[in-house]
């Protein structure tokens, strides 16, 4: 097998929760759409690992499913938080920030 | 050699408490987390855990005390049998050889006695590995010698009457608890400090003793002036921290990658550090020495720090903290005596810095009415004194009036507390006091003899300092001081009289005259008068532990008896990281002549006082000045007299020059990066969008481009409103521009890399 | 744990390779397609179980690399409890379950041509350092090798993401509960 194959399959994957990330509304959505961001990057250690004949690239793939974890149980619970608040989980009408 | 060898030797057998002094900041590190977590739920608030930590701490140190006399006396023993055995020529065995300026003076071999003297006591470390890295080892320790146990005595006590003390002046404060929790905290942080072994941890205590300092000056941060002193002195402190910061740095280096001060001083004394680093590290340390100890330029937060609570004032402003300055230089003494020549020169820095300070700080305290400012320029003055004395070359002179002036001048601000508290708590001498003689004569009576002994009244505790430093500064005839420095012995005389005058001024302003306040002042407690006369017990009786020569005793100017030179025989270090220093031999008629000064000094303003007691009984009102003093009359000194009650226009300089003038540039300078750094990127990006495609193109028409070509041909205020634009608050539009940006940097280094 | 057997079988021979990269090759379109319509899709619970696919088709991935610890612990972790998370997330905040994803058109193709572009950087990337570089597995990683590395060389981090766990439990718990 050719690493490339893994490699670009992950840079589609990525690019693909990016425009997720970028596009989607829905902030539950926006969250999945990170999950494929971080399931690409995982291919990429796990790929990389094996090409070097080493375990530390299962080991930190290991780490980012815990990470992705946490991330999903705090994202959800702001989530759950915006829509407590807002009544809508719609990340448009997010924009407090507005200059 | 052979002597320094088993001082080694017994430096292992060293007393227990000499081998583990880290306990002794460890209890009242302990007692500032009981107090903060359970503080507050105790009978009392809290304040007894400080007061039994503390009170531990100084019993150990009272016992670390007693080890290291021991332990020097060892040495002594000793060599002395060894030298017996060894040496029939004499001299021979001096593990301090003679410096260059001491071969003029007692140059016909020291006898045994003298000899007996430099014996080199092995200071008592004790250090663990901290971290190791390659080629980096640093550690945390003790370094246990004279200096740190007398600084461990000093510390522990003051801060135990000041403990005292307290529970009675903040009683029912709204943050009582945390004041004991802050009090306990620089008690350990300082006494961390006094017991450093390395530069580093030395730094690190520095900036701890700095954060206490600020949370005690703003403990009633709730009144704007106090939460402006305390940022005040923290900013202030900042300046100098800086430069403590690259002197341990070019140190650190210089001493082959050591933080550790016995290595420091060694390599420093040999002279395998060049002079010229020396010269660059003690110019750093120099301005950390001014902003802890209060010398002129950075002497200004002293006086402002005196917002915070009096009791602390007197433990943190007076008497400890303010001192780490003077400390420091004498901890790193090797540096500062070789990097600016201090035996070989009629001048340096850290003499000329001290010298200033000790002439300015002095003539501040003239015009001040707040009986704690007054106060505050005193020990600016009085330290001023201890880093001329350093800067000499005037080691134990500078180390003892360190010493003694701890005493009287914790004495003299727990006393102006003493008075504030009877008084409504108004500091204002002119105001709110006068003939509180009668009404609190304890008070009165140790403020009196304080203030002797800050005067230099034979035979209180300040006269022997004093006198120590003024035949140090080798400038009298036949003093034979390390160096040779008239300008420092005039300055110091003036100082002398300065220094009396003004405090004449307070006593007769505070106690003496008509009442002039609307209150009904009466006389403290007990829990406050007590620590007043223990202190004041010690304004009298400090100054007898380092007699000079031939006082009150057999022995002539080289063979000290009984209490002659006992300070300096158990405090100054003797060995190879510390220089060779010259004693200057004390002088009779120096003695008289500086009392003569200070007592001019007295008279002077106590005739001014008895002018104005006159002129009030004549005209029959409360005066406090003369109506038409030479202010008045003379312009030059009404020019010199708003020059000093603008405090040299030293705060107008920082805040109005300084400050604003970096200020305004900074300000201009982000203005312009905002309009020419971001117009440029906007333009970048408007252009970029324009290669990207059609759909960019119109996506950012209305946006960017436009507005890019807006600012570059007319104003770029344009560009602004147009950036308001960009953020729009959407976090997804945030995120595109951030993934665009990565992506096209991205690209950008892959071209890069890959031609 | 396929890529083992198939290892195990014929370990120098073609075949495997063949087997494998069509393996992959289904596997790989099969998540894209999916990919593809969590992004895309208006109804947010087949989002939800589209990226089951995903995730599923990246455990298989693992296996093929020969890490099978890490592929049984993407199906548990993922599969097993981060997509119920979600799907209580999508039921708690009682998102629409028609259509509700109506984004600007030229936002939508603003992020398509980043994420176009992105690829293309990172495609190139990648191809240009390792166009022919081959990943042979010759062996798989074990599940002891893994927690030999774990609990000795990566012992540290592993305690701070055990850290790192217990604070986002204590955070979500606190941002999520009402009072």
């Amino acid at each position: 097998m050719l690493l490339n194959q893994f490699l670009l399959l992950a840079a589609a994957l990525f690019c693909i929760g990016v425009y997720g990330v970028l596009a989607r509304r829905n902030a539950v959505l926006v969250l999945m759409s990170v999950e494929l961001i971080l399931n690409a990057v995982n291919i990429n250690f796990v790929a990389f690992g094996a090409f070097n004949r080493t375990v530390a690239g299962e080991v930190f793939g290991l780490f980012v499913i815990a990470v992705a974890a946490a991330e999903v149980g705090v994202g959800l619970a702001m989530v759950l938080l915006l829509y407590r608040n807002r009544k809508s989980i719609d990340l448009t009408e997010v924009d407090l920030m507005k200059g | 050699m052979n002597a320094l060898l088993l001082a080694n030797e017994t430096a292992a057998s060293a007393g227990w408490m000499l081998r583990n002094a880290w306990i002794i900041p460890f209890i009242p590190a302990m007692s500032f987390l009981l107090i903060l977590l359970i503080g507050k739920r105790t009978p009392g608030k809290g304040h007894w855990i400080g007061i039994a930590a503390v009170s531990a701490a100084f019993v150990l140190s009272a016992i670390a005390g007693v080890q290291w006399i021991q332990h020097v006396n060892d040495a002594h023993h000793a060599s002395g049998s060894e030298e017996q055995a060894l040496s029939v020529g004499g001299g021979t065995l001096a593990a301090k050889t003679e410096s260059p300026t001491a071969g003029a003076a007692p140059a016909e071999g020291e006898s045994a006695a003298a000899e007996e003297e430099h014996v080199a006591v092995a200071p008592v470390r004790n250090s663990v590995t901290w971290y190791e890295n390659e080629g980096t080892n640093v550690k945390v320790g003790t370094l246990v010698d004279g200096l740190s146990v007398m600084m461990l005595v000093v510390v522990t006590l003051i801060s135990l009457l000041v403990h005292i003390y307290s529970t009675d002046y903040v009683h029912g404060d709204r943050r009582y608890t945390h004041y004991f929790a802050f009090l306990s905290l620089f008690t350990a942080s300082m006494l961390t400090l006094v017991i450093a072994e390395n530069t580093l941890m030395l730094l690190c205590a520095w900036e701890l003793v700095g954060v206490c300092s600020f949370a005690l000056i703003g403990h009633w941060w709730e009144e704007q002036p106090n939460s402006d002193a305390a940022l005040k002195a923290f900013l202030t402190n900042r300046v100098g921290d800086m430069g403590l910061i690259i002197g341990v740095t070019i140190l650190y280096f210089a001493a082959g990658k050591s933080f550790d001060i016995v290595k420091i001083n060694e390599m420093a004394n040999s002279g395998e550090i060049r002079q010229f680093l020396l010269l660059v590290a003690s110019c750093c340390l120099i301005a950390a020495v001014a902003s802890k100890s209060g010398q002129f330029i950075l002497h200004t937060w002293l006086p402002d720090a005196m917002a915070g609570p009096t009791p602390v004032s007197a433990l943190i402003h007076a008497a400890t903290m303010v001192v780490a300055g003077v400390f420091m230089v004498a901890r790193l003494y090797s540096v500062f005596f070789h990097g600016l020549t201090i035996p070989g020169s009629s001048i340096n820095l850290l003499a000329l810095v001290g010298a200033v300070t000790l002439i300015g700080g002095a003539l501040l305290a003239f015009v001040q009415n707040d009986i704690k400012k007054v106060l505050a320029y005193s020990t600016i003055s009085q330290l001023g004194y201890m880093v001329m004395a350093l800067g000499v070359g005037a080691w134990t002179a500078a180390v003892f009036h360190l010493f003694t002036h701890a005493f009287f001048k914790a004495c003299l601000f727990l006393g102006a507390g003493s008075v504030s508290h009877a008084c409504h708590h108004s500091f204002d001498m002119k105001a709110e006091m006068g003939g509180l003689r009668k009404i609190m004569p304890r008070t009165f009576w140790t403020f009196v003899i304080a203030t002797g002994a800050l005067i230099g009244i034979f035979p209180l505790a300040g006269f022997w300092s004093k006198d120590e430093i003024l035949a140090g500064t080798g400038g009298w005839p036949d003093t034979h001081g390390t160096g040779t420095y008239y300008a420092m012995l005039i300055m110091g005389m003036l100082g002398a009289a300065l220094t009396a005058a003004y405090m004449t001024r307070v006593i007769y302003l505070t106690f003496f005259g008509q009442y002039r306040g609307h209150s009904h002042p009466h006389e403290n407690g007990p829990r406050i008068t007590i620590p007043l006369i223990i202190l004041a017990v010690f304004a009298v009786g400090a100054g007898f532990l380092n007699l000079p020569p031939g006082v009150f005793g057999a022995g002539d100017a080289h063979h000290p008896t009984g209490w002659q030179e006992r300070f300096g025989h158990y405090v100054e270090p003797v060995g190879k990281y510390f220089p060779d220093v010259v004693h200057a031999t004390p002088s009779y008629l120096l003695a008289i002549v500086s009392s003569a000064i200070g007592l001019a000094g007295v008279a002077a303003a106590y005739a001014y006082y008895r002018k104005v007691e006159t002129r009030s009984r004549a005209e029959g009102r409360k005066l406090t000045e003369l109506p038409d003093g030479i202010t008045t009359r003379s312009k030059p000194a009404k020019a010199f007299h708003t020059l000093l009650v603008n405090k040299y226009y030293l705060d107008h300089l920082y805040n109005n020059v300084i400050v604003a003038g970096i200020k305004g540039p900074i300000a201009r300078a982000a203005y312009w990066f905002n309009q020419h750094g971001i117009d440029a990127s906007v333009n970048a990006v408007g252009k970029g969008s324009v290669i990207g495609g059609k759909f960019l193109y119109t996506y950012f028409d209305q946006k960017v481009v436009d507005g890019a070509v807006n600012a570059s041909g007319t104003l770029s205020s344009g560009v602004g409103e147009e950036l308001r634009h960009i953020q729009t608050g959407k976090v997804q539009q945030y995120a595109l521009l951030l993934f665009g940006g990565t992506t096209v940097l991205a690209g950008i280094f892959l071209i890069l890399l890959t031609t | 744990m396929l890529a083992a057997l198939l290892a195990q079988a014929n370990p120098t021979g073609d075949g495997l390779f063949v087997a494998q990269n069509i393996a992959f090759g289904v596997i790989a379109a099969v998540m894209l397609v999916s990919a593809w319509r969590v992004v895309t899709t208006k109804n947010v619970v087949h989002a939800a179980l589209y990226l089951v696919i995903v995730l599923a088709g990246v455990a298989a991935q693992f296996l093929l690399l020969g890490a099978e610890f890490i592929g049984v612990t993407q199906v548990l972790v993922y599969i097993g409890a981060v997509i119920v998370l979600f799907l209580f997330g999508i039921m708690l905040t009682r998102a629409k379950l028609g259509e509700d994803d109506t984004v600007a058109r030229e936002h939508r193709l603003m992020a398509a041509l980043v994420g176009v572009l992105l690829f293309g950087v990172m495609a190139w990337a990648v191809v240009d350092d390792y166009s022919d570089t081959h990943v042979d597995i010759v062996s798989p990683n074990t599940t002891a090798m893994v927690s030999d590395a774990i609990f000795s060389q990566y012992l540290i981090p592993f305690e701070v993401v055990s850290m790192l766990l217990l604070a986002a439990l204590i955070g979500a718990i606190v941002v999520a509960r009402k009072d």
